[in-house]
């Protein structure tokens, strides 16, 4: 690789031709402000428009400053990245950014975690001048199930029509008008709910500003817990318990598992359960659908749809009903763990507690934003009445527990509630990617062979690929796996099965990067990628701990189906367990 | 006096020929210069020509077309582009139009000897939307080049092939930026990226692509057909050979002008143009559109080229010059160029989204008599910064209007912001309306034309005109007959 | 999501099919199709939009994009008489302003807007290249020249009867 010599703020420096000043600014510990440039390494993200125009520095020779985010290291170069004139420019675009930027940073919902609060901060700002005579670009604000838009506050950064395109290929999001009119928003600037977002949440989790936020369902968190008619129960996802301690300062990859029960039964929950219970449940569901279709399949059926495709990502459920409406057979019929769990507890459960079903409120802890559209969907409601009825995300459970004054850090290590909190190594791997159907597999493999696991881990699965590929010898038959995370990356699995080149015979998705670890609900990353990687580590390392790996070996999951359900697949599973899709394409009618 | 005679190059048939006749052109030497190319020359001679003739980018920026070409040439790929830029959006600019409509076939020869010199076998014209004859007489020129064998496969028997396609801007200044226009052919909004890549290394769908204007591809066949040392003859010594000029304003003689490198702005105004309208004094001359700037009486004798004009706080831009006379505001100027350049921003960048937007604010301050000394002050602050900091040339020029006029006309500035008056009288929200006593025959035909009633009076005497409540109508003005209401 | 249905005249849904066939339904011909789906249209309102983005496989949000990019797009229909005014810098130093505020006045509509009878429409333009004729007035394909505030009432009167 060729290299390059340059000299930033008069220290020398060698880098592989093709880095960035910023790169190399990074290399010598010359932190370079930067707004709209964002990187999550090793992810293959990386958003570089060069707009936003504060990462400039003076490089010497050049008539103009250079955006050192998108301007490459030269032989001989000479940087300053402080000086007078640097210094003032980036001041003076800042007052440009801020004069047309909503001061209401008091009531913001991303006030004390935002970008741009935090750029003003580092750049000394105090005053705007002649904001009492500068005109603001204004926008309809735009309330859907899942995320908030608040376009006044966007500042072009171009983050989330990145992630919304070219990462997930949902294409509900384009920058639209021009000049000072511009900003990003569905076509028509219609409200995001009418449009194709399958609510994914990585354009909130991109966010540098307010102008993406999730629909706050606090209020009714508190208000139900304050109704002494009512017996609140909560269910946590997988990836919360590995991501929550960043919100109270724990270093990235922490697990709070234990502290995070403990800040939940003093908020006043009932009973603290455990979504993973219903991970166990969701694999003795679609682990027995697969095994179903594959032995039809090895059996020669040809009617039969493979390769079966998990269905725990609601995100990834929207994403296929609006564009592969025709396919809508293929994914499995499970439905994901957060309504397993909110169609058992409002039955099973309740039966036990004796509490009616009216009176009994599920709230669920997700990574996730599309977790509270898929809470609403009419057919995961009884007479009106939801099976999960709010789901907070990650970032909400955090206020709540500032809220109520617990000092997060110094709580007790304390138990999930039975039965609905008791689970396997299996289920808590739901929250990286591949661990869906790594933990199908576990299962899978021994129901179909009869044979035991030595090794549980499947390292052939994991990894932050974008598209992973393996293939699994099942006592001699070999089963194709495929995994991808990102709807970018499903779309090209999706694709291959449409023109019938898909060699697999199941696939995992997760809209997200990195799974759920990477949820549009979770603490926000600031584009580090680092923070994702420790929150995987994380989760595999509660695995690990575990005593039981395996779905099937969950006691809980053995007596709910001796007691209720019978055996997976049977009718009342289906009943409670299993769900339909549908076609939510072909917006234009003939009139 | 000689000197200041026009030469035709670019223009060269311009009016002379039949447009929608290829033997017109061709009597007249047409594609000569291409079978020279394609029979007598290497691609690599080609290139030497246009570099040593001196030609440089006739678009805006002035960077040698020898040299683009030679980059070019040097990339290799499988297909390369040759782009003809004829999205004229400067306000006030028409060369190209007239070029395109006048002597298409000249820019598809041109065109031609371009793809042959880098390696390319398709061009594409951008063309404005709003110019439906240019684009009929391209369309003619393409089919009947087509059918003669000058377009399309082994031209002149050769094996070099090459056709062109148009394509269609809709609107959108920013897209005269080549990165900007690229993007607009490749179906995208018109919004800049950063160079390097260069649009001659990654250009259109990511292939080498030589951009250049319509005058410069103009220039290029006559090049070659009278040879660089020829051309190179005629200029000045960075800047060679001829310019064309939409020469307009408040001068006698309106329309193009193409003159020699060299001439000065007064031999252009005074000479050809004939002079300043209606008697009046010539005030300011504005050169390169939006990007541009506003010179003065000072600048007059400076002879116009690339280097000179941007020393003087200006561009040659496309070629647009507007003559200012006494009652055009300087201030008001930059405003309406600033208007433009806040309507044209595409709004990727934040100095040019927010900052062109904030500099028309405070100039719209000052025109109305609000402006504080410290605003002057920010005006420049923030001019110098959009400059340096905006992404693309849109931005990077578009506060010239405001530093050549604060550079050349601060009294001007001042006079609105201390003394709250327009000294051209161009401001309205600055003029106040007077009745002259002595003219008043108090016959209250303004008072009761006044929609505000602003004006108040006995019959029969003088009439007044209260300045709070008038809301500067003119319809008083426009009713009296005694020629008693005034302006000041 | 997706509350609402487009609804789509069978005609005009063909028509646009074709258009965009005619452009082999490449996305890089985008610019294109709108051109000729405008020409034919005269003006691109949303459920057009919709049409071209299914058959040109690509985000309706993208299509919006460029056309609220571009000036010469309109998602309004025009008037039976376009007129355009010309603020080019030549019609501006020679009161292109005062005659558009004059067509306002008459009009009693602002730029981008179509009187109520739907025979007026008014737009600016930039620089139509007779800058010779400042300031300039286009009422459809029509040119004017030299037009005076004090003239508009003319104009306006050639198209009473129209």
């Amino acid at each position: 690789m060729e290299k390059v010599k340059l000299t930033i703020d008069n220290k020398l420096i060698e880098v592989e031709k093709g880095t960035t000043i910023y790169k190399a600014a990074k290399q010598l510990g010359i932190d370079i402000p930067v707004l709209c440039y964002m990187n999550l390494e090793d992810l293959g993200i990386e958003n570089k428009p060069g707009g936003c125009r504060i990462c400039v520095v003076e490089v010497e020779g050049r008539r103009n400053l250079a955006p050192s985010c998108s301007t490459d290291c030269a032989e001989g170069m000479v940087v300053n990245t402080h000086s007078i004139r640097v210094i003032n420019a980036r001041r003076t675009v800042m007052e440009f950014i801020l004069s047309d930027h909503p001061k209401d940073c008091l009531t913001c919902a991303k006030s004390g975690n935002c970008e741009l609060q935090d750029m003003a901060v580092k750049l000394g700002i105090r005053e705007i001048p002649g904001q009492e005579y500068a005109a603001m670009s204004t926008y309809k604000m735009d309330f859907s199930p899942s995320l908030i838009r608040e376009l006044d506050k966007c500042i072009m950064c171009r983050r989330c029509e990145m992630m919304c395109n070219d990462f997930q290929t949902v294409g509900a999001l384009s920058a639209f008008k021009r000049g000072f009119e511009a900003a990003v928003g569905p076509a028509f600037e219609m409200d995001i709910e009418d449009s194709t977002c399958t609510y994914c949440g990585q354009c909130v989790a991109v966010c540098p500003t307010g102008a993406l936020t999730e629909k706050d369902h606090t209020r009714e968190v508190i208000n139900a817990l304050s109704d002494p008619t009512k017996t609140v129960i909560v269910q946590t996802a997988p990836a919360v318990r590995a991501a929550l301690g960043e919100e109270f300062g724990l270093k990235p990859g922490t697990l709070v598992t234990g502290k995070m029960v403990a800040a939940l039964r003093r908020l006043g929950f009932n009973y603290v359960f455990d979504t993973d219970f219903a991970a166990d449940l969701t694999i003795m569901e679609e682990g027995t659908e697969l095994l179903g279709r594959l032995t039809k399949h090895l059996n020669g059926d040809k009617e039969v749809k493979l390769p079966i495709l998990t269905s725990c990502c609601p995100a990834w459920v929207n994403f296929f009903e609006h564009n592969f409406p025709d396919m809508k057979e293929i994914p499995s019929t499970a439905r994901s763990p957060q309504q397993m769990f909110g169609a058992i507890a409002k039955t099973y459960f309740a039966d036990k507690i004796k509490v009616k079903r009216e009176d009994l409120v599920v709230i669920s802890i997700m990574p996730c934003l599309a977790k509270k559209y898929e809470a609403q969907r009419d057919e995961f409601k009884v007479d009106g009445n939801p099976d999960v009825d709010f789901s907070l995300s990650t970032r909400e459970l955090a206020h709540l527990i500032k809220q109520a004054n617990l000092d997060f850090k110094s709580l007790p290590d304390e138990d999930f509630d039975k039965p609905l909190g008791e689970s396997t190594g299996a289920a808590v791997i739901f929250g990286v990617t591949g661990g869906v159907i790594e933990a199908a597999v576990r299962t899978a493999y021994e129901l179909q062979t009869g044979k035991k696991l030595e090794r549980v881990e499947f390292e052939q699965l994991r990894g932050m690929e974008s598209i992973r590929k393996a293939t699994i010898d099942f006592n001699g038959t070999p089963i194709n796996i495929g995994i991808a995370h990102g709807l970018g990356n499903a779309r090209k699995l999706l694709e291959d099965i449409k023109a019938g080149k898909s060699e697999f015979h199941a696939i995992e998705i997760m809209a997200c990067p990195g799974g759920c670890i990477g949820g549009g609900g979770q603490p926000l990353h600031h584009s580090d990628s680092s923070i994702l990687k420790a929150r995987t580590k994380a989760i595999f390392a509660e695995d690990e701990a575990k005593v039981l790996r395996k779905s099937h070996e969950n006691p809980y999951i053995i007596k709910l189906y001796e007691e209720f359900l019978g055996k997976p697949m049977s009718e009342k599973a289906h009943h409670l367990l299993h769900t339909h899709y549908f076609d939510k394409s072909g917006k234009i009618e003939i009139s | 006096m000689t000197k200041y005679k026009q030469i035709r190059i670019a223009l060269n048939n311009c009016g002379v020929i039949d447009p929608e006749n290829i033997e017109d052109y061709i009597a007249r030497d047409g594609y000569m210069a291409l079978g020279k190319c394609i029979t007598e020359m290497t691609p690599q001679d080609v290139i030497k020509e246009i570099k040593d003739s001196g030609l440089r980018g006739r678009g805006g920026g002035g960077f040698p077309a020898g040299l683009k070409w030679e980059i070019a040439s040097k990339n290799h790929a499988d297909q390369k582009y040759v782009v003809c830029n004829a999205d004229e959006g400067d306000p006030g600019a028409f060369m190209d139009r007239s070029v395109l409509e006048g002597d298409p076939h000249a820019v598809l020869e041109a065109m031609a000897i371009c793809g042959y010199s880098i390696g390319a076998t398709k061009g594409l014209i951008y063309i404005r939307a709003e110019y439906p004859l240019a684009i009929k007489r391209l369309k003619i020129a393409i089919d009947q080049a087509r059918e003669v064998g000058l377009l399309g496969k082994n031209i002149f028997g050769s094996k070099f092939d090459f056709d062109i396609e148009l394509r269609y801007g809709a609107g959108a200044f920013v897209c005269g930026e080549e990165t900007s226009l690229i993007h607009s052919m490749e179906g995208l909004r018109g919004e800049p990226t950063i160079k390097p890549p260069f649009p001659a290394e990654k250009g259109y769908l990511g292939k080498p692509t030589n951009v250049n204007n319509v005058e410069t591809y103009a220039s290029v066949p006559i090049i070659i057909r009278k040879g660089a040392s020829w051309f190179n003859k005629i200029g000045t010594e960075k800047s060679k050979g001829t310019k064309v000029f939409a020469l307009a304003g408040k001068v006698n003689n309106v329309g193009l002008v193409e003159v020699p490198m060299g001439t000065t702005l007064r031999e252009v105004i005074f000479e050809i143009g004939g002079g300043i309208q209606n008697g009046k004094k010539f005030k300011a001359v504005q050169t390169g559109g939006p990007s541009g700037g506003c010179l003065t009486e000072k600048h007059l004798d400076t002879p116009i080229d690339f280097d000179n004009l941007v020393a003087a706080g200006s561009m040659m831009g496309s070629g647009g010059m507007i003559v200012m006379d006494e009652d055009n505001c300087m201030v008001s100027v930059a405003k309406f160029y600033l208007d433009f350049t806040v309507e044209e921003s595409c709004g990727k960048c934040s100095p040019c989204r927010i900052g062109n937007k904030r500099l028309f604010e405070l100039l719209e301050r000052i025109t109305k008599g609000q402006g504080t000394m410290d605003d002057l002050q920010r005006l420049r602050n923030m001019s110098n910064v959009i400059k340096d900091t905006s992404l693309c040339g849109l931005g990077q020029t578009s506060p010239n209007p405001v530093l050549s006029t604060l550079d050349n006309f601060y009294d001007e500035y001042l006079a609105h912001v201390k003394d709250h008056k327009c000294p051209a009288g161009e401001c309205k929200d600055l003029m106040k309306y007077f009745i002259i006593a002595e003219n008043c025959v108090g016959c209250t035909a303004c008072a009761r034309v006044c929609p505000v009633g602003a004006i108040t009076g006995e019959k029969k005497e003088a009439h007044l005109i209260n300045s709070e409540t008038c809301i500067k109508c003119g319809a008083c003005m426009e009713r009296c007959k005694f020629d008693a209401i005034i302006i000041k | 999501m997706s509350r609402i249905k487009v609804k789509v005249k069978e005609k005009d849904l063909n028509t646009i099919k074709e258009i965009c066939k005619s452009f082999n339904n490449e996305q890089g011909e985008l610019i294109n199709v709108l051109h000729k789906t405008q020409e034919h249209f005269g003006y691109l309102p949303a459920e057009i939009q919709e049409v071209v983005a299914q058959e040109l496989e690509m985000s309706v949000a993208k299509v919006y994009g460029v056309v609220t990019f571009y000036s010469f797009f309109t998602m309004k229909p025009k008037g039976k008489f376009p007129i355009s005014i010309c603020t080019g810098t030549a019609c501006y130093v020679r009161g292109a302003e005062n005659v558009l505020a004059e067509f306002k006045r008459q009009l009693n509509i602002e730029v981008g807007e179509t009187t109520e009878d739907g025979k007026f429409s008014l737009s600016c333009l930039r620089c139509v290249g007779a800058c010779g004729l400042a300031p300039v007035v286009l009422v459809g394909e029509k040119t004017y020249g030299r037009v005076s505030p004090e003239g508009v009432k003319d104009i306006l009167a050639e198209y009473n009867d129209k």
